[in-house]
């Protein structure tokens, strides 16, 4: 009902104010980015990439201002009151990574009310009307091992490296590789360690744990840990396994250091911060009067053996591989969940 | 007519407010409605109430660290307890109530420093919630986020609010026999000690009632945000210390004002308000929070220095 309303009431609004060209629908409409922290690599590589796209797009006159804000500090209330603010500086749509799930309700339902769109994306908020663009994490975890099920039909051993303890995105990954497991019984998982998504803190435990454990034919990550684990395979002298990748740049220099010596090949997968982008266009597209579902899914960023050269060339020294999406990505995410 | 030093305190922090408020209608007319002062105050109304509470423990020379952590607490129990049994939440409230006059009476009778004792409650309190909430959620009481978003007509809900939080807090502090006690610890609690007063009662109460103040700020926080986690109120600690000092109270001597420290959580609201519409950038923010703070407070230390000639006169 809800929906609905919000649909009609913004088709109501497009019609009054917007142009009659179909791509200039939303030439007057301004959105925000509530974002809630910028502290690490990957929200830097975040807001650099909401700052290309939507510079772009406000040029090419597809929205009139596209303007990012981030709290000073990591806190649901502080952010609470930067999107109570955003509603009164007239934005049409608010993109948000949001502090807390559920903390930024309030705020939330008070911009639906105003008539703003919202599109939370990477940290989603759950008040209904509000889009959630969600990282499928689970699928993450398990396309790691059909991934190896396609390249070692036989299986093996596998050494899992687990993320930060108690952190959810940790749990959803390792419940994927288990279905993938389950699903693929050649393969057996003999030792599992946290690795903290840090690779001094991977090639610790890798190391503690090795000389318990059997032949290890591939090890299962979360991302920011494959390079740690290769290093401490190499300092106990054992053959390298197939270790899948998460996009960081001194995972992807290794491997392709390895595969010119030896023609190792694996895989990596992982989010790319370029996520803010997609947020962007689903809220432009929501804004151009297009049916969208509530709950999207962001499609994950892979590299394999064959692109390998080309994403490493785009990756920053000590960064993440990250893509920007367009306007024709976000119409195949929006269709694709329909 | 000479006006009082006690008027001019209240004046500083009415006027910065009244500025800052007109630097805001400048610079986005549309927050001069209805709608919009709701929107640039609601978020003011549980720090409100989490100063006054901080002001209360303040009057009697404490300064309570644990404050955020507890407000945190209450919007938990506020979100579970109190929305799915009633009576449990009550209960869980007046328990919380009871813990805090009795960290009163630990302070007073084994005379630790109270920052000593509320940094380590602080933990306690954090540990709870995370207890009772280990990952975010909850779900408001239907009257709380019923009071938090009424509409009364004219006047916002948000200013309403302050208002009656600033009135009844002033009569009780002010105008009563219990606040000029509670003030009295605070200045000179050897003359209060000998004029027959449990000095260890009064502190009590005190705790206790800057408790019920918290547990008012936690239940109001939920109303707005709907549901809460762990960390939703952290930053109360700081704020309400410094909503208490930009609306003329002083670290000690009882000398505290319960309608400045509502004016001064209203301030400190619309600096981040002010400052997020000047499109000044996150890492500048923080710093500009500061500078705000320190233009006021530089004005206190004039007011001082004319309350100091006033007396030698």
């Amino acid at each position: 009902m809800i929906i609905r309303k919000m649909l009609f009431a913004s088709v109501a609004i497009a019609c009054v104010a917007g142009p009659v060209s179909a791509l200039a629908d939303t030439s007057g409409k301004k959105i925000a980015l509530s974002n809630n922290y910028a502290g690490n690599s990957w929200r830097q590589a975040m807001l650099t990439s909401w700052d290309k796209i939507t510079k772009q797009a406000v040029s090419k006159k597809i929205v009139a201002a596209a303007d990012p804000f981030t709290t000073a500090e990591n806190q649901a209330t502080e952010q609470a009151a930067q999107i109570q603010n955003m509603i009164l500086q007239g934005y049409d749509a608010i993109v948000i990574n949001a502090a807390s799930p559920t903390a930024l309700n309030g705020a939330v339902k008070e911009a639906c009310n105003a008539g703003i769109t919202v599109v939370s994306f990477d940290g989603i908020v759950t008040e209904p009307c509000a889009w959630r663009i969600a990282v499928d994490f689970k699928a993450m975890g398990e396309s790691q091992v059909e991934y190896l099920a396609k390249k070692l039909p036989k299986g093996g051993n596998l050494l899992e490296i687990r993320g930060l303890a108690g952190v959810s995105v940790d749990d959803e990954i390792h419940a994927g590789i288990q279905a993938g497991v389950q699903k693929n019984p050649q393969f057996k998982i003999v030792g599992a360690v946290n690795g903290d998504w840090a690779q001094d803190v991977a090639q610790r435990a890798v190391a503690g744990i090795l000389p318990s454990l059997p032949e290890i034919t591939a090890v299962v990550t979360q991302g920011g840990d494959g390079y740690g684990a290769a290093q401490a395979f190499a300092a106990a002298n054992r053959p390298t396994p197939t270790i899948v990748m998460g996009n960081r740049e001194d995972e992807l220099v290794w491997w392709k250091q390895q595969k010119d010596k030896n023609g190792y090949e694996t895989m990596s997968v992982s989010i790319a911060p370029g996520v803010s982008t997609l947020a962007f266009w689903v809220a432009q597209q929501i804004l151009d009067g297009k049916q969208v579902k509530k709950d999207l899914v962001v499609p994950f960023l892979r590299i394999d053996q064959g692109n390998l050269e080309t994403n490493l060339a785009g990756t920053q020294k000590g960064g993440v591989a990250n893509v920007e999406y367009s306007l024709e990505d976000a119409q195949k995410v929006i269709s694709a969940a329909k | 007519m000479r006006i009082s030093t006690s008027t001019i305190r209240l004046v500083i922090p009415a006027a910065s407010l009244a500025l800052l408020l007109a630097a805001v209608f400048y610079m986005q007319p549309r927050a001069m409605s209805y709608t919009g002062l709701n929107l640039l105050f609601n978020l003011a109304v549980p720090i409100a109430l989490a100063t006054v509470a901080q002001m209360l423990i303040m009057a009697v020379n404490d300064l309570d660290l644990s404050m955020g952590a507890f407000v945190s607490f209450c919007a938990c129990v506020t979100a579970t307890f109190l929305q799915a049994s009633p009576t449990l939440g009550v209960l869980i409230f007046l328990g919380a109530i009871v813990a805090y006059a009795v960290i009163g009476v630990v302070i007073h009778v084994r005379e630790l420093p109270s920052i000593v004792v509320t940094l380590g409650m602080s933990f306690v309190w954090g540990g709870l919630a995370v207890l009772m909430l280990p990952s975010p959620g909850g779900e408001a009481p239907g009257w709380a986020r019923w009071l938090m978003t009424s509409r009364p007509p004219f006047v916002p809900m948000a200013i309403v609010a302050s208002i009656v939080i600033a009135l009844i807090t002033h009569f009780v502090i002010m105008r009563s026999s219990v606040g000029v006690l509670i003030r009295g610890v605070g200045g000179n609690v050897r003359s209060v000690e000998r004029a027959g007063w449990s000095v260890i009662r009064i502190r009590a109460g005190t705790y206790a009632l800057a408790g019920f103040f918290a547990v008012l700020s936690g239940i109001a926080l939920v109303g707005l945000t709907t549901s809460a986690d762990a960390n939703i109120a952290l930053r109360y600690t700081l704020l309400s210390i410094a909503g208490v000092i930009l609306g003329g109270g002083e670290f000690v001597g009882g000398k505290v004002s319960p309608i400045g420290a509502v004016i001064g959580a209203l301030t400190l609201t619309l600096a981040g308000s002010f400052l997020s519409f000047m499109r000044i950038s996150p890492d500048w923010q923080i710093g500009a929070q500061g500078a705000i703070l320190i233009v006021v407070l530089g004005l206190r230390l004039l007011l001082n220095r004319l309350e100091k000639r006033e007396k030698s006169r």
